[in-house]
């Protein structure tokens, strides 16, 4: 990083001494450090995953931002690109992932299908968006993103790395220093524990919707 | 090792009268537009042995199951072929449909049909009698219903056929979930208690994986461990999940598992109108957009029974040619990472692959997802400017790049020694699990769909389909290389020969009319045979949209491939099949 | 001989390596400029690219082919006094063959006559949703709604498009596609000229 942008302007550095000293905010530094080596996960669903690594080779070098170390375990990886759509068999796993990976760590999701399940939303295998389990930092529209849309979504991630302060981020302060999301049960369909007693009241909601239903059209509505 | 098949013998006519050869039990099918024979259940193994046997259609490349709601009954399609080319043999079994619908399973006369009958299993909840290992195969054990049938509605189903009413004229914008009661794309059985819920996990897969693991040998026996590669694995192009029994470092017991990519293309293909699945088609096998767009054309055109315009013809082949070249570098530079030469040859792999996405982008406008053949033939014209860059590609570049990966690759120790002399299957069986495309032909099977059966103009081209004889790892990557070279002969004399001309045969319009009937169009994808059939019952939108994926049949003796392997070689095993999970799961 | 295989393995990294820098001098004492200048995006997207092959983006970016297509966007015509008139007229073709179904358009009747207004009144597309297909844009009778090439549409959340953020100019669409819009702008002219012909044709006889 070169001085301009790392030194602060309100500092008034002798002359003589410009070129060897610089003076900034740890934050800048702290940021400037993580925002240049945010290492991805290697994982890749789907066909959003065929232009990640088409941006990870050498038309399009993430390696300028220092993003090419792709780690294939979550506990070296500091950024997950959701690539591709999230299917609700894949979706256990994924929450595992993140779960493992330590702080700080950044979603991505890349593409529309990761975005909000994308033209397969109406199926009946599909996540409506990981961001439903995740916490999600960028969205980037497209289908799939270019390399290179990927890579300003990866600009992006990193404005946003700059905004973050050192003494206010979740992972130094007291508590549990990591999100833990809990994994999702695949049952008759995918059952979030967070949610389970809306599900239980909304089922049973149904339940009495189609029994007066049931009174009035005979037995339609069961669906199986 | 080259051999080209006498155009003659695939031109001539099916003179099969399967009805003849068996009075008052198989009858034609003689719905309008429809073909095939309509086998009832009782005799199904006793003709299907006949028709492999005796016919000698050896190579079940089909099965797909379909509902047929308003009728009241089930239908199981077999699409059958002979190896030595010409056209198919199509038969059905018709059931009514009440629980339980049973078929019996084809499984000892072709094991190729293990995973596509389990796929119509879960989908379509058709139970093969017979069949040692039906469990769910796309979705997991425990889930509700199957979600194929026609009185089967998803979460998030709004109407039955697309265009849907609510987005025009009063297109009030509204998320999806809204109008869920769980607010999301969850549906759940009546009064279902989620904490008293107890998953079924993986009991069936493991039950099933220790029933067919290979038995102990005499001598030092060592622990077996059951190991899961995947669903994340970063050798395993993409969510892939394997559960293996290893003794040591050997494999002995091998399931895949897939489904995690399970986008419900044949569901939203059945919503959709004819045009509109065009571009999910892209999304099947998402390295060959170009391919997958071929086969559904084809199918429809044929349904549609439209002719395609000559100058689209050349550009169709062009773009499938382009689509294989770049697949097959594409696949030896991944094959290469797989092996451990870390990213430097896929590396050069992918700039060639660039270049020819430069063209697609610049005739289709999207560098993957091309979306570029309409029915009839092209969506817009190749523009002077990129045929002299494809031009270039072909006669210059694509031939030196791939010179020079074989100048460097093939004859190096390390490939050699980790490729050369691992088997991967041999001819018999491989046609036996109807295999298709390169890993068919790397065992010495001349089955090249371009000239046993051939498809759009592939007949006016001069190319040879290559074979290869020993089927081992070492096969596999050399025919990868020769088809290139013969995709690069197409190429120049496609290029040579392309005329003037329209682009397409019909104009252009957003909602086409089919004629009720059947229609299976397939195309020898870089992957092996990519198959579409389609029914239309007349209305804007197919019937039944079954998607007859290489990947998915090639990886059905993934386990006999493996067994006894090591599991290093698992990754290359694996690897040279060449699967696209897109493709895959669908 | 061992070792082998390694060493012409290497020998292809070298090679590039030198092949840049050799690009680099004959590029130099040509005068012409090979990093951030269109000719020197062509050619490393050549044929004859040898060295680097990297597009350095943001700073570079791949020359985009007119045809290219990203999120749709809706066209206005923008009139000699400065008001903005829009080309769609609520035909619903866009949102009939979308496949997705992302485009969501409300058209409202005229209260006086109770005839449709030929303009929207409301006009989403869920971007998290559309696949890029170009159906509309390609179906569209007007060219009202055309391919857009801007890709740096990345946000902190989901995003809906409205009228607002969809609507851009008539020059826009001329600049990103010169091509399809002299063909488009020839073929309306050609339209009014054969109505224009049969109006006068017509009035002699009325």
């Amino acid at each position: 990083m070169d001085n301009e942008k790392l030194s602060l302007p309100q500092y008034d550095i002798p002359q003589d001494i410009q070129n060897a000293v610089t003076v900034t905010t740890l934050d800048r530094l702290y940021n400037w450090g993580r925002r240049s080596s945010v290492w991805p996960l290697m994982f890749g669903l789907a066909c959003c995953a065929i232009e990640m690594i088409v941006a990870q080779t050498a038309r399009f070098d993430m390696a300028r931002f220092g993003m090419e170390v792709m780690r294939p375990t979550p506990r070296q990886a500091d950024m997950m690109i959701v690539a591709g759509t999230v299917t609700k068999k894949m979706l256990p796993p994924i929450v595992r992932l993140y779960n493992q990976m330590p702080e700080p760590k950044y979603v991505v999701a890349m593409g529309a299908c990761a975005s909000s399940g994308g033209p397969f939303k109406e199926g009946y295998n599909v996540v409506a968006g990981i961001d439903k389990f995740l916490p999600v930092d960028v969205y980037i529209p497209g289908c799939p993103p270019t390399p290179q849309a990927l890579i300003h979504g990866m600009i992006k991630l990193q404005e946003k790395i700059d905004r973050q302060s050192i003494g206010k981020v979740r992972w130094y302060r007291k508590g549990p220093d990591s999100v833990e999301v809990p994994i999702p049960i695949l049952g008759p369909d995918l059952i979030d524990p967070r949610r389970n007693p809306e599900i239980k009241d909304a089922a049973a909601a149904t339940s009495r919707a189609a029994t007066q239903e049931g009174a009035s059209h005979g037995d339609n509505a069961s669906s199986h | 090792m080259a051999t080209t098949l006498p155009h003659t013998e695939t031109t001539q006519p099916s003179t099969l009268d399967l009805g003849a050869r068996f009075p008052g039990v198989v009858s034609a099918d003689t719905r309008p537009s429809f073909k095939g024979w309509i086998v009832p259940k009782e005799n199904l193994i006793e003709v299907a042995t006949v028709i492999r046997d005796e016919f000698g259609y050896d190579l079940l490349s089909n099965v797909t199951g379909v509902d047929y709601f308003p009728e009241n009954k089930m239908e199981v399609v077999y699409h059958a072929y002979k190896t030595t080319g010409g056209p198919g043999l199509e038969f059905k079994v018709q059931v009514p449909r009440e629980d339980p619908v049973e078929v019996p399973s084809l499984i000892n006369l072709w094991p190729g049909v293990d995973f596509q009958e389990r796929e119509a299993w879960d989908l379509l909840g058709i139970k093969f009698t017979g069949h040692p290992d039906l469990r769910r195969i796309l979705m997991w054990e425990g889930y509700e219903g199957h979600p194929l049938r026609k009185d089967w509605k998803e979460p998030f189903h709004e109407e039955d056929f697309k265009p849907f009413k609510s987005r025009w004229p009063d297109g009030q914008f509204y998320y999806a979930e809204e109008k869920n009661p769980y607010q999301d794309n969850l549906k759940f059985p009546q009064d279902f208690d989620p904490e008293q819920w107890i998953p079924e996990g993986d009991a069936l897969l493991y039950g099933s994986l220790a029933r067919y693991t290979l038995p102990q040998e005499d001598g030092l026996g060592t622990d077996r461990i059951v190991l899961n590669m995947g669903p994340q694995h970063p050798s395993t192009h993409g969510v892939f999940r394997a559960a293996l029994t290893v003794e040591g470092e050997t494999i002995v017991g091998l399931k895949p598992v897939i489904g995690y990519l399970h986008r419900n293309h044949e569901k939203i293909g059945e919503r959709n109108t004819y045009i509109q699945n065009m571009p999910f088609t892209d999304r099947l096998d998402y390295f060959n957009s170009m391919a997958n767009n071929f086969g559904y054309a084809l199918a429809v055109e044929k349904l549609m029974n439209i002719p395609v315009a000559e100058r689209a013809d050349y550009i169709r082949v062009i773009m499938a040619e382009l689509t294989r070249v770049q697949n097959h570098l594409v696949f030896i530079g991944n094959l290469l990472n797989d092996l451990g030469a870390m990213y430097t040859p896929a590396l050069y792999a992918f700039e060639e692959r660039e270049l020819v996405l430069d063209i697609f982008e610049a005739v289709s406008g999207a560098r993957m997802m091309c979306n570029y053949f309409r029915f009839g033939g092209v969506v817009r014209d190749v523009p002077d400017d990129v045929m002299q860059k494809i031009k270039d590609l072909v006669y210059e570049r694509l031939p030196a790049k791939t010179e020079e990966m074989d100048r460097f690759l093939t004859e190096n120790e390390i490939l050699v020694s980790r490729l050369k002399g691992v088997h991967v299957i041999d001819s018999e069986t491989a046609v036996r699990y109807s295999m298709t495309g390169p890993v068919l032909r790397a065992t010495g099977v001349p089955y090249d769909i371009r000239r046993a059966d051939p498809y759009s103009i592939y007949d006016r081209f001069e190319f040879d389909v290559v074979t290869r004889t020993n089927g081992d790892l070492y096969d596999n990557y050399l025919i990868r290389l020769d088809e290139i070279w013969q995709s690069l002969r197409i190429l120049q004399q496609a290029i040579k020969q392309i005329p003037q001309g329209p682009i397409n045969s019909q104009k252009p319009q957003y909602q086409v009319r089919v004629p009720a009937g059947e229609a299976y169009g397939r195309v020898e994808s870089p992957k092996g045979e990519l198959g579409f059939y389609v029914i239309s019952n007349g209305k804007p939108n197919p019937w039944r949209y079954h998607v007859r994926a290489p990947s998915f049949v090639n990886i059905t003796p993934l386990e006999q491939i493996c067994l006894g392997k090591k599991i290093a070689d698992f990754v290359a095993l694996f690897g040279v099949i060449d699967v696209v999970m897109g493709e895959l799961d669908r | 001989m061992y070792g082998k295989g390694i060493l012409k393995g290497l020998s292809v990294t070298w090679k590039r390596f030198w092949d840049t820098y050799i690009d680099d001098i004959s590029w130099l004492l040509r005068g012409k400029k090979r990093y951030y200048s269109e000719e020197g995006i062509k050619h490393r997207s050549s044929k004859d690219q040898k060295g680097i092959f990297t597009i350095q983006y943001p700073e570079e970016r791949l020359i985009t082919p007119e045809e290219a297509r990203y999120i749709p966007f809706l066209v206005y015509d923008e009139k000699p006094d400065g008001t903005q008139e829009q080309r769609c007229t609520s035909c619903g073709i866009c949102a009939k063959v979308c496949p997705p179904q992302c485009i969501w358009i409300v058209r409202s009747n005229d209260p006086n006559t109770g005839r449709p207004i030929p303009e929207p009144t409301e006009f989403y597309i869920d971007v998290d949703i559309c696949m890029n297909c170009g159906f509309c844009a390609e179906y569209c009778p007007f060219d009202a709604i055309i391919m857009d090439h801007d890709f740096e549409l990345a946000s902190y959340g989901r995003s809906v498009y409205n009228m607002e953020k969809l609507l851009k100019p008539a020059s826009y669409y001329k600049s990103i596609r010169p091509g399809q819009y002299a063909k488009n702008e020839a073929e309306r002219k050609a339209k009014e000229a054969a109505k224009a012909a049969k109006a006068a044709a017509a009035a002699p006889k009325a």
